[in-house]
């Protein structure tokens, strides 16, 4: 199939950027979309033009890395009703028609600025990990893994929560640019285990203060997040955040300084 | 043949284990050894990590809790990105939690032989010992591992062994274990004993009057090339199997660090060792960029055929029973489409060298489920295998329900690596290698969830207590960033780097890349002979030759450009390349996953020859033009006899 593409192009963080149409021809519908960028950037190569930057890793839809607004769609996600819930990589040119016109656009919001083209920095999703989103188990300290009993369906819906891939598709999405779904999906899986209980209130109030300073904004229940999830995390897990962080709250938690 | 290849050096052989106990003592004994460094001297004592998949990042983890100053590089924009994270199946431990006769000797001895006899004892008698140490660590962390409705952890049985000692987390093993190690290294990131270089690239190792004391690094988003200075440097940087272009290793996994240090003198363990995973996704077309695995236990009720004629391209539900060859089943009637991973590899590609491969240019083969669903339900199938079949049907646009799958085996790990010692360190003092990126324990042939099992190994439990018996002897003298050996290397890394950029030829990287796989894939994958090496050997030094004339590397290098760095990538993994042949060539025997066509039994298998090649191959790099020079560590095996595999 052939497609027309218009895509972000920026130089690195301080120049303007703009959309730049391209045209890619014999496009197979078997190729993932970023085999399809793959084309495109062999193409402006050889043209002697700059490739298009954008992250990716695995191509298997793990890692996290990969993910592009495509159509105004986080990862595409929603564009079919059809195709699953998944990250780009795993996005197929089957859902595409030939002769259509893709808009690519990056992650956009000011905790993500970008880096060039398509590639953003999402290191503040990190930076909320560092405030709180562990278990505090120094090498060497844990007792026999035994000891510890964890009901079957906890340890399920921890697993759900725990399946966040951290690719920032959530946060993309979101008209108010809030990482809650992200955020909410690390409290939720150490909150129902019980090695994560002696931390829990300091968890939720840390975490949350973090990803206000990283410049996030505040959760309305939209839901373009859960729906733009690669992973299908749910909205319940923004509810139990909540849940958790009144109870941290009448507990007397504040955040570290 | 042997004097044009190689030259033979001084042995080698491994003087940290404390031999003189008796093999269940002597990781204990290690440790009792060691020296120890001071609780308040550790602050004073930096040591850079690279790499933060399971075995960098828990590494970096503990050495932080420890007190070290530690520096963690990665070259992705997380640590939470590392490959590791693509990891399915599961982890091995030997718990003994199903009373099913394990124990630390079993999974000892099941790991030798399953490696072919080609791994140190030693190493693979401690990694079975600290396998139960891991499971209670991680837990302990909240890795949220797969449960019974009583709250105990659940096992299975995985890659054909006979007791359930996998531990697992649905078909994220090794995502969750890694959120585990990434989430302990951000609290250390937090508490100021890691300092973290994010999107930074390793390009060459500081070698200081013998010692690793630094690496050249490059931002990849500035293009700032700089050096930074450790008492020690660990290597944690995982395996090479993108030599082969099309792989199921992330596309940005690379040997460049590994490679630079050979460069530097550190030998290359091993390289030929590789193993190639039957039940892949086959590849569509020239585009492909990577290859996707699908978990192995498709094979406990998948049953793997072709047509018995070349050329039926029939749609396979239209091919009667009579005319289908059920061939693992046929040749092996005991482990029939269960037998081990290279055998049900090689036999793949037999089938469709003798032209009766499925799909696009014959590379594939059928695993089918229509007896299972008949057998089972088809609701048994989607619980057992739903999210692989879904999986499959999202990449290839069919629906195996229906259809028997297609698939083809693909690279998928590593065995060789650079060369260390029982404590995990290199021939060059002060440089560690963990994880992938070393050769150690798995010999010619790695079982189904050991990976994740030695990564986090050897972060959290070994490397941590060895490295400390080195350190014990710093801080050593600061190396500053005029001395002649920094400057060296970052000159030639600045040097290498605009050269790329100044070619400006005809040809992209990733073309030379596809070459190069391919002709690895065919020429030295599966089934190597003497002549397809030669072959390999004699195209491999054109392609670097053309490579070096007429690749075309756009953009600048003080900014932010991919392309650079897949072109160093691909340089680096040209020369691998060579000395995979090399090793592969002189290798004349079968063993693992390294199957030479000279020698095989009259029924087909793999003969190993166990009284000239019982040896690690440690090879050293000499200057181009120069043949590398081999060093062997004979393996002894005192504990576990040597015997032929045999899956009839």
């Amino acid at each position: 199939m052939d497609l027309k593409l218009r895509v972000w192009r920026q130089r690195d963080a301080t120049e303007k950027g703009k959309m730049v149409t391209y045209e890619v021809t014999d496009i197979s519908p078997d190729m993932s979309f970023l085999e399809m960028l793959d084309v495109l950037n062999e193409q402006l190569i050889l043209d002697g033009q700059e490739p298009v930057a954008f992250d990716h890793d695995c191509r298997e839809g793990i890692c996290g890395s990969c993910g592009v607004m495509i159509n105004g769609r986080a990862h595409g996600n929603g564009l079919h009703d059809s195709h699953p819930q998944t990250a780009t990589c795993q996005l197929h040119m089957r859902s595409f028609k030939d002769g259509e016109t893709i808009d690519i656009e990056p992650w956009r919001a000011t905790a993500f600025p970008i880096i060039k083209d398509l590639a953003v920095d999402r290191s503040a999703l990190d930076r909320i990990i560092q405030s709180g989103g562990y278990i505090s188990a120094p090498t060497g300290t844990a007792p026999e893994a035994h000891s510890i009993l964890v009901a079957k369906k906890d340890s399920d819906a921890a697993f759900d929560a725990a399946t966040c891939i951290g690719c920032g598709a959530c946060v993309a999405a979101c008209p108010n640019a809030s990482s809650m779904l992200f955020t909410s999906a690390k409290v939720v899986h150490l909150g129902l285990m019980p090695q994560g209980q002696p931390e829990r209130n300091d968890r939720v109030i840390n975490m949350i203060h973090q990803q206000d300073l990283e410049g996030f904004g505040g959760c309305t229940n939209i839901g373009e997040c859960s729906a733009s999830c690669p992973k299908g995390i749910s909205m319940e897990n923004i509810s139990r955040l909540n849940h958790d962080l009144l109870g941290a709250l009448r507990a007397g938690a504040r955040p570290k300084s | 043949m042997a004097l044009e290849l190689f030259t033979l050096g001084d042995p080698i052989a491994d003087t940290s284990a404390p031999r003189d106990v008796p093999i269940g003592e002597r990781w204990s004994e290690r440790r009792f050894r060691a020296k120890l460094v001071n609780p308040a001297n550790r602050r004073k004592l930096t040591v850079i990590v690279v790499g933060t998949g399971l075995a960098g990042g828990s590494a970096a983890a503990t050495l932080g809790e420890a007190g070290y100053k530690v520096k963690s590089f990665w070259y992705q924009d997380s640590p939470r990105r590392a490959h590791s994270v693509a990891a399915q199946g599961g982890i091995n431990a030997a718990k003994n939690y199903r009373n099913d006769g394990d124990s630390v000797h079993r999974l000892f001895y099941d790991t030798v032989k399953g490696g072919d006899f080609r791994a140190r004892e030693d190493n693979v008698h401690r990694l079975a010992e600290v396998s139960v140490n891991i499971i209670d660590q991680c837990v302990a962390q909240g890795v949220p591992f797969a449960r019974e409705y009583g709250g105990l952890l659940d096992n299975r049985s995985f890659g054909g062994t006979q007791v359930s000692r996998t531990f697992y987390a649905r078909g994220q093993t090794g995502q969750q274990l890694l959120y585990g190690a990434y989430q302990a290294l951000e609290r250390q990131m937090a508490a100021g004993t890691v300092e973290q270089f994010a999107r930074t690239e390793m390009l060459d190792l500081i070698v200081v009057d013998g010692r690793a004391r630094g690496i050249v690094a490059r931002n990849l988003i500035t293009g700032e090339i700089s050096t930074h200075f450790a008492d020690a440097v660990v290597l944690a940087t995982g395996g090479y199997s993108n030599v082969f272009y099309l792989s199921t290793n992330a596309k940005g996994s690379n040997a460049t660090a590994i490679w630079r240090a050979h460069k530097r003198g550190a030998l290359f363990a091993n390289p030929c060792y590789t193993q190639i995973h039957p039940t892949c996704i086959p590849v569509h077309g020239e585009y492909q960029s990577k290859l996707t695995l699908m978990s192995e236990s498709l094979r406990n009720d998948g049953r793997v055929w072709v047509p018995k004629e070349r050329g039926d391209t029939r749609d396979p539900r239209d091919i009667p029973e009579e005319e289908r060859d059920y061939y693992l089943e046929r040749i092996y009637p005991a482990f029939g489409n269960l037998v081990p991973r290279d055998i049900a590899s090689r036999q793949a590609k037999n089938v469709c060298d003798e032209g009766r491969g499925v799909g696009p240019e014959g590379k594939g083969v059928y695993l089918d489920f229509a007896e299972a669903m008949q057998r089972l339900g088809r609701p048994a199938i989607e619980a057992k295998y739903g999210n692989l079949f879904d999986m499959y049907a999202q990449i290839t646009g069919e629906d195996p329900y229906e259809v028997p799958m297609r698939i083809y085996p693909a690279v998928h790990y590593t065995m060789g690596g650079l060369w260390v010692d029982y404590d995990l360190q290199s021939n060059i003092p002060g440089l560690f290698v963990i994880g992938e990126a070393n050769f150690s324990d798995h010999g010619a042939n790695r079982l189904g969830a050991s990976a994740l099992m030695q990564g986090l190994a050897d972060g959290y439990f070994v490397l941590p207590n060895t490295i400390s018996h080195y350190l014990s002897s710093g801080p050593f003298d600061k190396v500053d960033p005029q001395h002649p050996a920094a400057v060296e290397a970052l000159e030639g890394v600045r040097a290498q780097t605009e050269r790329l950029l100044s070619i400006n030829g005809n040809r992209t990287t990733a073309s030379f890349h596809r070459e190069l796989g391919r002709l690895m894939f065919d020429l030295c994958g599966m089934e190597r002979s003497e002549e397809s090496l030669r072959k390999a050997l004699d195209r491999i030094p054109e392609i670097r030759q053309e490579f070096w004339t007429n690749v075309k590397v756009p953009g600048e290098l003080g900014r932010f450009n991919q392309s650079l760095e897949h072109a160093g990538r691909v340089a680096d993994f040209i020369e691998l390349a060579e000395l995979m042949c090399v090793d592969a060539l002189h290798r004349n025997e079968s063993c693992g996953g390294h199957f030479r066509a000279e020698s095989q039994t009259p029924e087909g298998e793999a003969l190993r020859d166990d009284e000239n090649y019982a040896y690690v191959a440690a090879w050293e790099w000499t200057p181009e033009g120069a043949p590398p020079v081999l060093h062997k560590e004979d393996l002894e095996f005192e504990y576990v006899h040597l015997a032929q595999r045999s899956y009839k």
